[in-house]
């Protein structure tokens, strides 16, 4: 229990579902052919990490940031401007790294103690403010960021497809530079996650939630509000770059689509929603079933807009295209917030108890 | 004599908090009842709980024999309640003239009814035209007081009226409460200065913790200095 | 009787005219900055125009906002809707559109724009009684949820219309420029700020001198008092927010004749700008909301001429400033 710093999942089926998707996702490069399922679990991996440092501030400090996806972008971009910059060399990575987690903490701080000094109900607005700022800025410096095109770039050596670690003729797999890049995304991405568990459990993490259910009470008591809910938002952004990192080193590209733009943001309500709010296990399982979708449910509107459209049917083929996946997780999120504001963790742990409850009587 | 308002068996829950734990009262057409207690024994709870500004998660309210207790605020203040919060609560964007437009929802003011309220406040008529927010704290309070009484009420709730005025004040306020008695009314009224209770009470109620823990008449209690002691930890002369 | 503390001095109200000199001064302050004259009044004139219909546009949001304490982040919606809606109406009557009489131009434009705050406004009551009323009092929900409504507005309105940009032409007499000496104010400018002082105007004269506006305000203030004094605060609250909604449809409708085009995606802009305006202003607040929409479009427009590097990012280093100065924004309404 010391790696989940005492916080278990608390639930038998919770803990069932989490471990398939561990192992699922620890052994898709060899269950799962093809390089779409090794891209859907490499993207699992990167939005379990982003996903659980938002359930940092939206779960646990209960604010609304819309900033979130800057500073995956800042961490996205650094590692691809430096690799863009610099080669496809270790040092670059480096430099990325250096350059990108320290800006995203910084810009953190910068508008944690600037929207916490003026009227907390301004959070929201004002990340979301600052965000879209910060996406025309990097639309518009495109002599750094490649404005709309992005920025596409090689891995060293090391993590290239072409790199063959373990031949095919020794165990009947290949090990190849692009499985050791994914399980690169795949332990980073892990350790985040557990890092942040270890942060919630934390005597801090503590206070972030007295803090969540009532600021007064928990100023009253003599905690620094301010400090602990900037320093929330920096280690929400730190892990936030790092997935924007991965993500960057995993597609080989940053881009404003890929990185920066608001439906990922989006995107991240909706998983942390889905998997449950305050729980750090939503994160896992709300980009499970989210990224899956995406990938497998989107063709089918597809198949099924094109059905409609046959049939003859008004208005179901263009509510039903493949571009208007947004409509529908809009719906979702919606029905998610309203019908099932504890998520699918928080359904599961009650049914738990309940259980539970129901045996000792 | 008939109660005009009953309470009986009342709880009220704020968030996870129990505040109110079963109250039984009741309020006598025509008196004043006082309602004391200690700091946070629950007598704002209950005014707001009879005006539904919180939910009582169980029990029976009646005012005149009408249940309102599952009733909207709106609903009750139209069944005739006047309500003076704790806070005072006057609209101090708008002017003292504009306070009392509102507080009287069923039509235009009525002259001879500001004229008798002008009587005993007269700082209303001089800062008729001034913003609320400027006045002094005991013209608000006087405001306050003002707007429940500026059409007639069955009921008037009154909480800690006298709080944080200065002792003059305090003695005029006293005077004029008096004369809104003599016109027959019904009141409610929270007060921790012991003084004022003892000259405006009819009949005495205190509270602590949640429940009333004594009920009786306010001149027997105010000459009772070793009950006094027992219910509220003070005594007359001390604290006169 | 005793003379009741009749004899205290009676603080004289402040007024707080701090704020309404800043744009001002800030006009003031550019003239030399800019050079031309004639330069800065064409700015100037563009700066209200533009402020008025943002002012339009984010009215309904701080006065919701002050009420109810409800934070609708969908309320950019509004305005995508009514923009859209008007296009129903001006493009079968794009003869009438490019006529050039100002009488048969107007005959479109009114109906169209009374159209679009009418569907808007109906929006605004679906919008509260589905995503706002069942979260009622609960910030991070209402948050969720009206950001929900938001992106299915919006792609909705992508479903039914298509992904690609409609056309608004502006009619034709009110194309073309007032020139007076070498200066020359576009004429939909002058129509916009004489609209939207015309918004403020009602506003005002509706928050100050009827019994409804004398309501809202002490609602803004406080919302239980109101409803002990036996007012029913909820019903007065969907009536605010339906007339918000329909405000932010006519600001739409205003701004896609101003931009001469329509896109579900300027809500998305424009949302962010309505948000600096209403924090600038202060939440809760019309006078700072049109002092604050006055403010960042004069910075839109003199920051543009004059460092168009700056533009991007000047909304948010108005904002800052502002805050920095006053941390509830210019007027601070209520106390949350
Ligand atoms: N909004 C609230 N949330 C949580 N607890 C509350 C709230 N309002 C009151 N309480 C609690 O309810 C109890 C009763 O409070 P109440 O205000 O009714 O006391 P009171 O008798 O009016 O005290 P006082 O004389 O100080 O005005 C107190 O313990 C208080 O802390
Ligand atoms: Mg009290």
């Amino acid at each position: 229990m010391m790696i989940l710093s005492g916080d278990p999942p608390k639930s038998r089926v919770l803990t069932l579902v989490l471990i398939v998707i561990i192992l699922a996702l620890a052994a898709t490069p060899f269950l799962f052919p093809g390089a779409k399922a090794l891209n859907v679990a490499a993207k699992i991996c990167v939005f379990a990490a982003l996903v659980a440092s938002y359930d940092l501030l939206l779960g646990y400090t209960g604010s609304v940031s819309f900033a979130h996806t800057m500073f995956y972008g800042i961490g996205s971009y650094a590692i691809a401007i430096a690799l863009y910059g610099m080669g496809p060399n270790w040092a670059a990575i480096a430099t990325g790294i250096v350059a990108g987690l320290p800006l995203a903490a910084l810009l953190a701080l910068a508008i944690g103690l600037f929207s916490l000094r003026v009227a907390a109900i301004f959070f929201a607005m004002i990340t979301l403010a600052v965000a879209s700022a910060f996406q025309v800025l990097a639309s518009q410096l495109s002599w750094l960021t490649g404005g709309e095109d992005g920025r596409s770039f090689q891995l060293p050596e090391l993590l290239r497809p072409g790199t063959i670690l373990i031949s095919k003729s020794l165990f009947g797999f290949e090990v190849n530079g692009r499985i050791l890049t994914y399980y690169l995304v795949f332990a980073t991405s892990a350790v985040m996650i557990l890092a942040l568990l270890r942060v919630v459990n934390s005597p801090f993490g503590r206070v972030l939630q007295a803090i969540r259910e009532n600021r007064f009470r928990a100023e009253a008591l003599g905690f620094r509000t301010v400090f602990h809910l900037t320093y929330a938002n920096c280690l929400a952004a730190l892990v936030a770059a790092g997935a924007g990192i991965l993500n960057a080193l995993w597609l080989r590209y940053a881009g404003p689509d890929t990185s920066l733009s608001f439906s990922i943001m989006l995107d991240i309500l909706l998983m942390v929603v889905i998997g449950g709010m305050g729980t750090i296990y939503g994160a896992i399982i709300g980009a499970a079933i989210f990224i899956l979708a995406q990938n497998y449910l989107q063709s089918l509107m597809g198949v099924a807009s094109k059905a409609a459209s046959e049939a003859g049917l008004p208005l179901l083929p263009g509510l039903l295209h493949p571009d208007r996946w947004l409509l529908w997780l809009g719906l979702l999120f919606i029905a998610s917030v309203y019908f099932f504001p504890t998520g699918v963790v928080g359904r599961l742990r009650n049914a738990g108890a309940k259980k539970a409850g129901g045996v000792s009587h | 004599m008939t109660d005009l308002l009953k309470l009986s068996g009342v709880h009220t829950h704020i968030g996870r908090y129990h505040i109110l734990q079963g109250i039984d009262l009741s309020v006598a057409q025509g008196q004043t009842t006082m309602l004391l207690g200690r700091n946070g024994a629950g007598k704002t709870t209950t005014l707001r709980t009879i005006m539904g500004l919180w939910q009582a998660s169980r029990g029976e309210i009646s005012l005149a024999g009408e249940r309102i207790e599952s009733r909207t605020t709106p609903d009750i203040a139209r069944l005739g309640v006047g309500y003076v919060p704790e806070s005072m609560a006057v609209f101090s964007d708008l002017t003292v003239k504009e306070n009392l437009v509102l507080a009287a929802r069923d039509g235009p003011l009525d002259d001879s009814q500001l004229e008798w309220i002008f009587g005993f406040f007269p700082a209303l008529r001089r800062f008729w035209l001034s913003r609320a927010g400027s006045l002094s704290g005991g013209q608000k309070q006087m405001l306050s007081i003002a707007r429940a009484i500026i059409e007639p009420r069955k009921l008037l709730l009154i909480d800690e009226p006298t709080k944080g005025l200065a002792p003059a004040i305090v003695v005029a306020l006293i005077e004029c409460l008096k004369e809104i008695k003599r016109k027959g009314a019904t009141i409610l009224l929270v007060e921790q200065n012991f003084f004022a209770a003892r000259e405006l009470g009819d009949n005495v109620l205190v509270m602590d913790n949640g429940t009333i823990v004594h009920r009786g008449d306010m001149a027997a209690l105010a000459s009772d200095v070793p009950l006094q002691e027992r219910l509220l930890g003070l005594s007359l002369e001390t604290h006169q | 009787m005793t003379e009741l503390a009749a004899t205290d001095p009676l603080p004289k109200p402040k007024r707080d005219i701090a704020p309404i000199l800043l744009p001002v001064a800030l006009a003031v302050v550019t003239i030399p900055l800019i050079g031309s004259p004639s330069t800065w009044l064409t700015l100037t004139a563009a700066s209200l125009a533009m402020g008025m219909m943002i002012f339009i546009m984010a009215s309904g949001l701080t006065l919701v906002f002050g009420l109810m304490d409800v934070l609708n982040f969908g309320h950019g919606a509004f305005i995508a809707v009514g923009a859209y809606v008007a296009t129903l109406v001006l493009a079968p009557f794009a003869a009438s559109v490019q006529a050039d009489s100002l009488w048969v131009n107007l005959a479109v434009l009114a109906p169209a724009a009374l159209l679009s705050m009418a569907v808007s406004g109906a929006l605004g009551l679906i919008v509260e009684r589905v995503l706002i009323l069942p979260v009622y009092g609960q910030h991070l929900k209402q948050i969720l949820m009206t950001t929900g409504g938001l992106i299915v507005a919006e792609q909705t309105l992508y479903a039914l219309w298509g992904p690609q940009i409609i056309p608004t032409p502006l009619p034709t007499s009110l194309r073309g420029s007032f020139i007076i000496g070498d200066v020359a104010i576009a004429k939909y400018r002058v129509l916009a700020t004489l609209i939207g002082l015309a918004v403020f105007i009602a506003i005002q004269l509706v928050l100050n001198r009827t019994k409804l506006g004398l309501l809202i305000r002490a609602g803004v203030e406080n919302r239980e008092m109101v409803e002990a004094l036996g007012y029913r605060i909820r019903r007065l609250f969907l009536g605010v927010f339906m007339t918000g909604s329909a405000l932010a449809g006519l600001g739409g409708v205003m701004w896609a004749l101003y931009r001469e085009q329509v896109h579900a995606s300027m809500s998305d802009d424009l949302t962010v700008l309505i948000f600096i305006v209403v924090i600038i202003g202060g939440l809760g607040s019309i006078g700072g909301c049109f002092i604050g929409a006055i403010l960042v479009a004069m910075v839109a427009n003199y920051g543009g001429f004059l460092v168009p590097k700056l533009a991007l990012v000047s909304n948010i280093l108005l904002m800052v400033a502002i805050l920095m100065w006053r941390p509830r924004g210019l007027y601070a309404v209520t106390s949350r």
